[in-house]
């Protein structure tokens, strides 16, 4: 795992890149077709996600372009001005394939910013935790367990319900209930690492505490954040479209996945499903494609599965 | 063990009281529930006279000391909208709820326990990789999307059955109960898979493992030397042992379900307590959402505690102490 402790010499600089952990471990993820499809996939979401205006048809939220009459069209349907809707349109004229991918870019910048921020926070404390011992420990670890024996979407809940809607409000609200699996993770691996010969050997070297935890400790323990990370993020944008979709997560002007499948229930249930349908499926996609990910990442990043 | 649960105890009314401290100032900072209590065109007197019968013009600290003092003799306040006392509100609607949990929960073990053990014994079968695959889904779809596919396959493109509402239901012992009716069951059917789905994609995921760890071992093998019928081993000798884990995961996944009841409810329309408080926080209806969250902390810390003694029943390992 830290053969960088040795680097400087010149038998390391010749190490090629796929026999370092890093490179073995990506080779290791290469072997999974599924998982490479899920990487594919997760990459053209973002892509997606990132020029949903250069992609989409139409600008979805300037009203000026919508034309009520096109109102609730089936998909591929013509619009009165001869522009085919691919995915049809909702109540209001807008065509779902460009408000899908706006909607997409609300729902993996609420999820992406709260893992970052959970991450952050839960890691941070998390390795002082184990540094440290002692009550901050103790202490840190009650909340923790505390925290993980209620639901995350119920802590969600209660924090939004105090906190109004917004989405800087659910992105504090997601790093509330996520930091803690970070903090436990981060602890547990860090423990482990603590006794072993590196670290006893900056401290040797009298390094700064500073140093010792975020220069060595932390690359070590960070195989198995960044698992929980990928889940995380998938995790978060399902949390957030639910809480969304029951009208305490974001506001109407922010239409995420979640308010877009929120505005087509309605509709539903007369047989016009296309509003609530491809909404859900860009989410359930993106949401599935990191889960598979993050599978993979476990699989390959765990040493104890290593042969 | 005694002294275990004594500890619990204790340490469970300190958590409740805390709690009860966070929850009455989390909801004291939303909105002002005058504006929805008095309609817009009443005079000022009327204002007045509603902000002094609910008791809001006195500070904080004295309201949060009557809350307590009322708390204690079971009054959570009475909900703004439906002038009633929130608790028994929200006591009316737990049945509700706690059929729909239930029915969840044994469609979980139903379903999810024979495609585990069938997963696991046979790995590459292609109805086990099926298996997998569909777990692997719903281990991954949102509930609120789930619930409205089926709303949209079985109730809207198919007719097979109902959308929305609790259907026909007897009463037993004073609690109406839909599953004693055809109708209560058609209508119960929907909600309750898709409450499931998570709960049946974990079950199944776990039951594999078990079985897989199980059927390599020593006194598996020596089962089937001893000529055993299949069936005993199955359920005597593997299920008997992947129980335990399943049994843990199963009472917290118990306390998941409650939350996500929220969910499935308010798209099913199901007349459980988490319509009850989507539709109060709608309308800062800030008794009833007290009385929930207050509510809520009392069952999970119950239901962790039952967790913890049945499972150093189950595998007598595991000492409480060391559980904390």
């Amino acid at each position: 795992m830290n053969d960088a402790g040795v680097s400087g010499s010149a038998v390391v600089e010749r190490i090629r890149f796929r026999d370092r952990p890093l490179g073995r471990a990506l080779s290791e993820y290469r072997e999974s077709g599924s998982a490479m499809v899920a990487f594919a996939i997760t990459l053209v979401v973002l892509l997606a996600a990132l020029f949903a205006v250069q992609l989409s048809p139409q600008n979805p939220y300037d009203l000026a372009k919508l034309d009520i009459l096109d109102g609730v069209l089936p998909p591929l349907s013509m619009g009165m001005e001869g522009q085919t809707y691919l995915l049809g349109t909702d109540e209001q004229g807008r065509d779902m394939l460009s408000a899908i991918l706006y909607g997409l870019r609300i729902s993996l910048t609420v999820g992406i910013v709260s893992t970052i921020l959970a991450f952050a926070l839960g890691t941070s404390l998390g390795l002082a935790a184990a540094y440290r011992g002692g009550r901050l420990d103790a202490w840190l670890m009650r909340v923790v367990d505390l925290q993980l024996s209620f639901p995350a979407l119920l802590i969600a809940l209660v924090l939004l319900v105090a906190l109004g809607q917004g989405i800087d409000k659910i992105t504090l609200a997601l790093v509330i209930t996520h930091w803690a699996y970070f903090a436990r993770s981060a602890r547990g691996s860090a423990l482990a690492e603590r006794n072993r010969e590196y670290i006893e050997a900056a401290r040797a070297l009298r390094l700064s505490d500073a140093r010792i935890v975020f220069r060595h400790l932390l690359p070590n323990v960070m195989p198995s954040l960044i698992v929980i990370a990928t889940t995380m993020v998938a995790r978060a944008i399902s949390t957030e479209a639910t809480l969304s979709f029951l009208g305490i997560g974001l506001p109407i002007t922010e239409p995420s996945l979640g308010l877009l499948i929120s505005n087509g229930f309605r509709y539903l249930l007369s047989g016009k499903y296309w509003i609530s349908f491809y909404p859900g499926i860009a989410l359930v996609v993106a949401i599935i494609a990191l889960n598979i990910m993050g599978d993979r990442l476990r699989d390959v990043l765990n040493p104890r599965l290593r042969k | 063990m005694a002294l275990f649960i004594l500890r619990r105890l204790l340490g469970s009314l300190v958590l409740v009281l805390v709690m009860s401290m966070l929850v009455f100032l989390g909801v004291f900072a939303i909105g002002d529930p005058i504006n929805t209590l008095v309609p817009p065109d009443a005079s000022e007197a009327e204002r007045q006279a509603v902000i002094v019968h609910f008791g809001l013009d006195r500070p904080l600290p004295r309201q949060y000391a009557t809350f307590l003092g009322n708390a204690i003799q079971g009054d959570l306040g009475r909900s703004f909208r439906f002038d009633e006392p929130a608790l028994r509100l929200i006591a009316q609607r737990v049945p509700a709820t706690l059929e729909l949990a239930f029915a969840a929960l044994i469609l979980t073990i139903v379903v999810g326990i024979p495609l585990g053990l069938l997963a696991g014994f046979r790995p590459n079968a292609l109805s086990s990789r099926l298996v997998m695959g569909i777990s692997a889904f719903g281990f991954s779809v949102p509930t609120f999307w789930l619930g409205l596919m089926l709303i949209m396959l079985f109730a809207v493109f198919l007719g097979w059955l109902p959308a929305s509402g609790r259907g026909a239901t007897v009463t037993v012992l004073g609690l109406p109960l839909s599953f004693l009716t055809i109708d209560g069951l058609r209508h119960m059917l929907l909600p309750a898979l898709s409450l499931a789905a998570f709960k049946l994609s974990l079950i199944i995921r776990l039951t594999r493992a078990g079985t897989q760890e199980v059927v390599t071992s020593d006194y598996v093998k020596y089962a089937r030397a001893k000529g055993l019928r299949n069936g005993r081993i199955v359920f005597v000798h593997v299920l008997k042992n992947t129980l335990i884990p399943i049994t843990t995961v199963l009472g917290l996944e118990f306390g998941r379900t409650i939350a996500f009841a929220v969910v499935t409810e308010t798209i099913f329309a199901w007349p459980g307590m988490g319509k009850l408080i989507i539709d109060s926080i709608a309308v800062l209806d800030r008794p009833v959402i007290v009385a929930y969250l207050m509510m809520t902390v009392v069952m999970f810390i119950f239901i962790n505690l039952v967790v913890d003694i049945i499972y150093s029943t189950l595998d007598p390992r595991v000492r409480l102490e060391e559980l904390r």
